[in-house]
């Protein structure tokens, strides 16, 4: 199992989907959806459900047909293809284990059907249960393993092919807090160790910007946004992915007057709030909730109406619920958005 | 316990409520109360009568008196199920009902399938609807209709004729073993019958077992590279396999001991439910009827063993 030691031909494209439509009925789950995945990125699709990401996922793997549009995997066109003869391997969100077979069976499956002799393909399961820690579970069925066994199973059966894109969907959404994160970070050094394409779905928009390095943000069946975590969170290029990505205050055109002087959405992350305690000032508020979240605090501040996020540093000085308080942001992190949802 | 007066407890005291607390502080009480009548029923009346059967097989007819002799146990009536003449019934019967099973399964599978993965809602009240319905008419009547749809002057014969097909019929017919004078008195009949009438159940277990198929172990196993016969064979056929064989139990135990259907479509010729009827009434062998009754309680016990050592209800 080895990964292109080269790891510079970041400029390949693995995927490349142009104007992808895919129907359910009345139901346009894809909307002409535009999309290149270069080799070797670890790339995230976000969205809420029903926003299409699973669906486009599915594309990739071939479950779905696209009503229209093309999809090449590395350049050569796939629409057509059946998922049994594509190079792309899929880690499932309930990690789809066969029940029937033990776990070196079900790591070894994809060998079975391609007749590799019994030794050899339990040698290479053995050596893929390895590199997911699992070494030695060979004989045991998938319901007497836990959550988080069974999802590195899941991952050894998808990487044993050595594919050139592993698409994982929901991977981590079974899994309780402790685990995901464990699990967060043993994907990506998986990923970063073998090189492979990493195409993975979420609704959790922490684990988006903590494993990928780029983002696509869904919603009704459309991307709203493409970029690295760092410009999907602090450069929302709509209200959607500005309220969707970690929850910024969205503002409408006329308070945003009302603070520059000249109207039109913005976002402002809560943590580039500053909020002092004591009227006076140019902007006020009223301290409407309070939630204490450890070594930060969130406040909701009350402006005639508009109400303000603010993450602030915990400690005494944090104001009390119905204080009267005065906010305060560096103007530049008050980005523009456009006027498109 | 009492801590009346502090509005923790309410104060009813009826008997009923004194059983109610009784169960509530002893589960298993509960749970022994409702399982003993039917354990009485299984291990008296069922288990019981077997017994006495499986006990009358090991008895023999004494053959100068045609009586049966009580007190004497002896293997002589087992010896008799192997002459030729009943070795013949055995063999026609267990042939019989493992052609049944094995076309039912082949028939069943697609409907299962279609109704387990592809019907919803509305059509899948449909469905079951239309496997339960022949359930809902006498068995004899659907057998007697057969008896019409079969025979020479029949439905059937006259659609081969519009179709011009006669000669294919006669030719099938003029085969030996699987022909005959028409369809309804030959081995065929009698086949086609058997498939018709237990059909709902090879199909509603195999159903059941398709149902606890979640979808996406197909789309996991056509990722890792299988074609659609791979998939069916590695996967679906396998956790189906547990359902394809509670069906075959009912087909094939059913075909074993069914006298009514032979009787009336088919050759003249026995089977084994026909034998232990013939036994126990006009010729008053009952150790004989016994010892033919035995035949497919073993049968399936073999059966349901080889089925268990090749790991068919492993996936249960």
């Amino acid at each position: 199992m080895q990964g292109p030691t080269g790891a510079q031909s970041i400029l390949t494209t693995a995927i490349s989907l142009k104007s992808i439509t895919r129907r359910f009925g009345d139901v346009l789950a894809l909307d002409a959806i535009d999309l290149a995945i270069a080799e070797g990125e670890f790339f995230a699709m976000l969205g809420p459900s029903g926003s299409g990401k699973t669906t486009c996922l599915r594309v990739i793997a071939g479950f779905e047909q696209p009503s229209s549009g093309e999809l090449s995997i590395f350049g050569a066109r796939a629409e057509t293809v059946p998922p049994y003869k594509r190079n792309v391997n899929t880690v499932f969100q309930d990690y789809a284990l066969f029940p029937h077979l033990n776990v070196i069976d079900n790591v070894a499956y994809s060998l079975m059907l391609r007749q590799v002799p019994k030794a050899e393909r339990y040698a290479k399961a053995e050596e893929a249960l390895e590199m997911v820690k699992l070494a030695g579970y060979g004989a045991r069925r998938p319901g007497q393993l836990s959550g988080g066994q069974r999802q590195r199973v899941a991952l050894a059966r998808a990487l044993i092919n050595q594919p050139k894109v592993l698409l994982l969907d929901e991977p981590l959404g079974a899994l309780d807090l402790k685990l995901r994160e464990q699990m967060q970070e043993e994907l990506k050094s998986l990923q970063r160790r073998l090189g492979i394409t990493f195409i993975f779905v979420t609704h959790d928009q922490g684990e988006a910007m903590s494993m990928a390095d780029r983002i696509a943000v869904f919603n009704l069946g459309k991307i709203m946004q493409v970029g690295t975590p760092e410009e999907v969170y602090l450069r929302p290029a709509s209200r959607f992915v500005a309220d969707f990505v970690g929850s910024s205050n969205v503002l409408p055109p006329e308070f945003v007057g009302r603070l520059t002087g000249n109207p039109g959405w913005a976002s402002l992350r809560p943590e580039a709030v500053t909020v002092t305690p004591g009227a006076g000032a140019n902007l006020t508020g009223t301290v409407v909730s309070r939630n204490y979240l450890g070594a930060t605090t969130r406040l909701v501040v009350d402006m005639g109406g508009q109400r303000i996020h603010a993450v602030v540093p915990s400690g005494a000085s944090v104001p009390m619920e119905g204080t009267p308080v005065a906010i305060a942001f560096d103007p530049a992190a008050l980005h523009r958005m456009s006027d498109a949802p | 316990m009492s801590t009346a007066g502090n509005g923790f407890t309410e104060h009813r005291h009826g008997a009923l409520t004194k059983v109610s607390d009784l169960f509530w502080r002893r589960p298993n009480l509960l749970v022994f109360l409702l399982l003993l009548p039917p354990l009485l029923w299984l291990g008296v009346i069922y288990v019981g009568a077997l017994l006495a059967l499986l006990l009358q097989s090991f008895y023999a007819i004494d053959e100068f008196t045609g009586m049966v002799d009580y007190d004497v146990l002896t293997l002589k009536t087992y010896r008799e199920l192997f002459n030729p003449a009943n070795l013949d019934i055995i063999i026609r019967t267990v042939l019989m009902a493992s052609v049944v099973t094995l076309a039912s399964a082949v028939i069943a599978f697609p409907i299962a399938y279609m109704a387990a993965r592809y019907v919803r809602g509305k059509w899948k009240a449909m469905f079951y609807l239309a496997v339960m319905l022949p359930l809902w008419s006498s068995y004899l009547v659907k057998i007697y209709a057969w008896k019409l749809i079969l025979a020479k002057e029949g439905i059937l014969n006259w659609l081969f004729e519009q179709l011009h097909l006669t000669g294919l019929l006669q030719a099938y017919l003029a085969l030996p073993v699987v022909g005959g004078g028409s369809l309804s008195i030959s081995y065929t009949g009698t086949f086609l019958v058997f498939v018709y009438v237990w059909m709902p159940f090879m199909i509603l277990p195999t159903q059941a077992a398709l149902e606890r198929v979640p979808v996406n172990l197909t789309d996991a196993s056509s990722d890792l590279g299988a074609t659609p016969w791979q998939t069916f064979r590695h996967v679906i056929f396998p956790l189906a396999l547990p359902g394809i064989i509670a069906g075959s139990i009912f087909t094939f135990s059913l075909t074993l001991g069914d006298y009514i259907i032979p009787q009336i479509i088919g050759s003249s010729r026995l089977f084994i439910g026909q034998a232990v009827y013939a036994h126990q009434g006009t010729a008053g062998n009952i150790p004989l009827a016994a010892a033919f009754s035995v035949v497919p309680i073993v049968i399936m016990g073999l059966y349901l063993w080889m089925a268990q050592r090749r790991g068919a209800f492993d996936a249960l």
